[in-house]
């Protein structure tokens, strides 16, 4: 019983921990600048909507999560396009030299992006990408091609080998078999992979803020920076930002929490 | 029996469209990854040896001069400590405090998954969001840790705008952000344990802290492992967060590589300096990776 006790205590305050920092961001703004400043820890005496609704009227907010998502969707798509095809390859096909290929590709987990960053920006302005969502969306996907494919290579081979053997001699190639087959039973390790490259993305900093330059096509992360730089005297606006901006992806995790978890430890396990 | 065939196994018209479909599917892949992975690290290699501000060709040829400035850099060897930094506080106060909360949550009792949703939380949110949140936790004026200290009678806190101190504060939201995710991995290696072995444990006397010592630990290894990867790795690059918390400041007392990297070769485009700090970072990384896997991981 006592050691119940302690149990709930401890979680309660490590919850604690974790907890008021974000519960009073999302309080925060709702005070005025005076009262964030003399009562940091009570609720609002009358809690003031105007900051939020300020921001979810106006159109900055939207153009920054439009672009969030629309660079997320196409990264999503275009990596498992490309790497779903390389999986099934490196599966399947059994060529000299593709061991090599493979691990060329898997070359790409060792570093972080950073540290080829200031070439990468000099590729993407002589490729004339610069400040476009494909000069952020293309180097997205080469840098999670790496994961995409072992991940979906190890599924792809955990399929029934017979399937194949038995398409391939009633006459059903292998793009056929690719399609009608291998696709629609991956639908799983599909979604898993889509998670990681979604969140990633969608979280992603760096490479934006060295390819975008016009507030109109940035991301949400970089219209935060702005935002905060514009407004860095009125925390209560600042605040109300910060806590819309990241109300999607609460939602979202709340929502389908099973998968957002299984898809990010499983995708951190396996790759 | 092998799917594919090799070029000098069967021929045939399998044989055949298994050459042309790898033809079809294996170039998309190879062209994103060499274009935007593989040709900047050489360039990065390429341009570190010239003194350059991106335009034109580089041509002012300077050896190894850049790589002497990056070492030479007392910001840059500060850098290189506060990753330490944060590798030490890793793995001594976030790894262990993930494993303490797995093990108070990894049985379903009432409210497990209630907590480690909360613990999780954090780890979704984007560094950015999770800086910005906590300069205001730290803020001088506005914040909440000032607000506790003149609770309790003292005056104002400015944690981010003391040199000495502001790193301590960056490395609080480190372990604050990123515990959920250790404990959720440390969770799914529990839960694969065979729980026969904790049984025949308890048949045999064994106490809790033994069964924690001689079971999970061990079972858990190869997580522990992995997890130790992860968070170096991470900690090795290590830069959105300083952005929002507090821009390298004060008096570049907070910089980590890569924050070093971005102040000092990016937005001044010195792309010679810059790539020079890229390659030591890339030598690093794989150095680490290869090294740890080859001495850590090669039975996982």
């Amino acid at each position: 019983m006592a050691a119940a006790i302690a149990r709930l205590a401890i979680l309660a305050l490590v919850a604690a921990i974790v907890l008021v920092p974000l519960l009073a961001t999302a309080i925060g703004g709702f005070k005025d600048i005076g009262e964030l400043r003399t009562h940091p820890f009570s609720l609002p005496s009358h809690w003031l909507w105007s900051n939020y609704w300020g921001m979810l009227t106006g159109h900055f907010y939207w153009r920054v999560l439009v672009n969030s998502l629309v660079i997320a969707l196409l990264t999503v798509a275009l990596t498992l396009i490309v790497s779903s095809l390389a999986a099934f390859a490196f599966a399947h096909l059994h060529f000299f030299g593709m061991r090599y290929l493979l691990n060329y590709l898997l070359l790409g987990l060792l570093f972080p992006a950073a540290t080829a960053i200031l070439p990468l920006f000099i590729k993407v302005r002589d490729l004339g990408l610069l400040n476009t969502y494909w000069g952020v969306i293309l180097p997205q996907v080469a840098f999670g091609l790496g994961m995409s494919i072992l991940l979906l290579r190890n599924a792809f081979k955990q399929l029934p080998h017979e399937l194949l053997d038995a398409a391939l001699v009633d006459g059903c190639g292998y793009f056929r078999y690719f399609f009608y087959v291998t696709l629609p039973l991956s639908r799983p390790i599909m979604s898993t992979v889509g998670i990681i490259i979604f969140v990633a993305s969608w979280n992603n900093f760096l490479l934006p803020l060295i390819i975008l330059n016009s507030e109109s096509r940035y991301p949400w992360p970089l219209g935060l920076m702005v935002f905060q730089g514009q407004y860095s005297t009125a925390w209560q606006l600042v605040l109300a930002f910060i806590t819309l901006t990241i109300l999607p992806a609460i939602a979202m995790f709340l929502l389908a929490q099973r998968h957002v978890v299984a898809g990010l430890t499983a995708g951190a396990v396996k790759g | 029996m092998a799917n594919g065939i090799g070029l000098i196994g069967r021929a045939g018209p399998q044989g055949r469209g298994a050459l042309l479909t790898a033809l079809i599917m294996l170039p998309p892949a190879l062209a994103v990854f060499t274009l935007f992975v593989v040709l900047p690290i050489g360039e990065a290699a390429w341009y570190s040896v010239f003194n350059w501000d991106g335009f034109g060709i580089p041509t002012r040829f300077l050896g190894l001069t850049n790589y002497i400035s990056v070492l030479g850099n007392t910001t840059f060897t500060s850098a290189v400590i506060h990753n330490f930094l944060i590798i030490g506080v890793s793995l001594a106060l976030q790894l262990p405090l993930a494993l303490g909360m797995a093990l108070l949550l990894s049985r379903n009792r009432i409210g497990t998954v209630t907590f480690r949703l909360i613990f999780f939380m954090p780890y979704i949110l984007a560094d950015v969001a999770a800086g910005l949140i906590w300069r205001f936790v730290f803020d001088g004026d506005y914040g909440l840790v000032s607000g506790i200290s003149k609770l309790l009678g003292g005056g104002p806190v400015y944690l981010l705008a003391d040199p000495h101190l502001a790193f301590s504060a960056v490395l609080v939201v480190v372990v604050w952000k990123y515990f959920g995710f250790y404990m959720m991995l440390y969770i799914a290696g529990m839960q694969s344990i065979d729980r026969g072995l904790y049984e025949a444990a308890e048949i045999d006397g064994a106490s809790a802290l033994q069964r924690f010592r001689h079971i999970t630990i061990p079972q858990l290894g190869p997580m522990i492992r992995l997890s130790i990867f992860f968070s170096i790795v991470g900690s090795l690059q290590f830069f959105d967060m300083i952005v929002p918390l507090t821009g390298g400041g004060p008096l570049n007392s907070t910089h980590t590589m890569v924050s070093f990297l971005y102040y000092f070769g990016i937005t001044r485009m010195r792309v010679g300096f810059g790539s020079a700090i890229g390659v030591i970072l890339f030598v690093v990384c794989v150095t680490f990776a290869f090294g740890y896997r080859r001495l850590f991981m090669r039975h996982d």
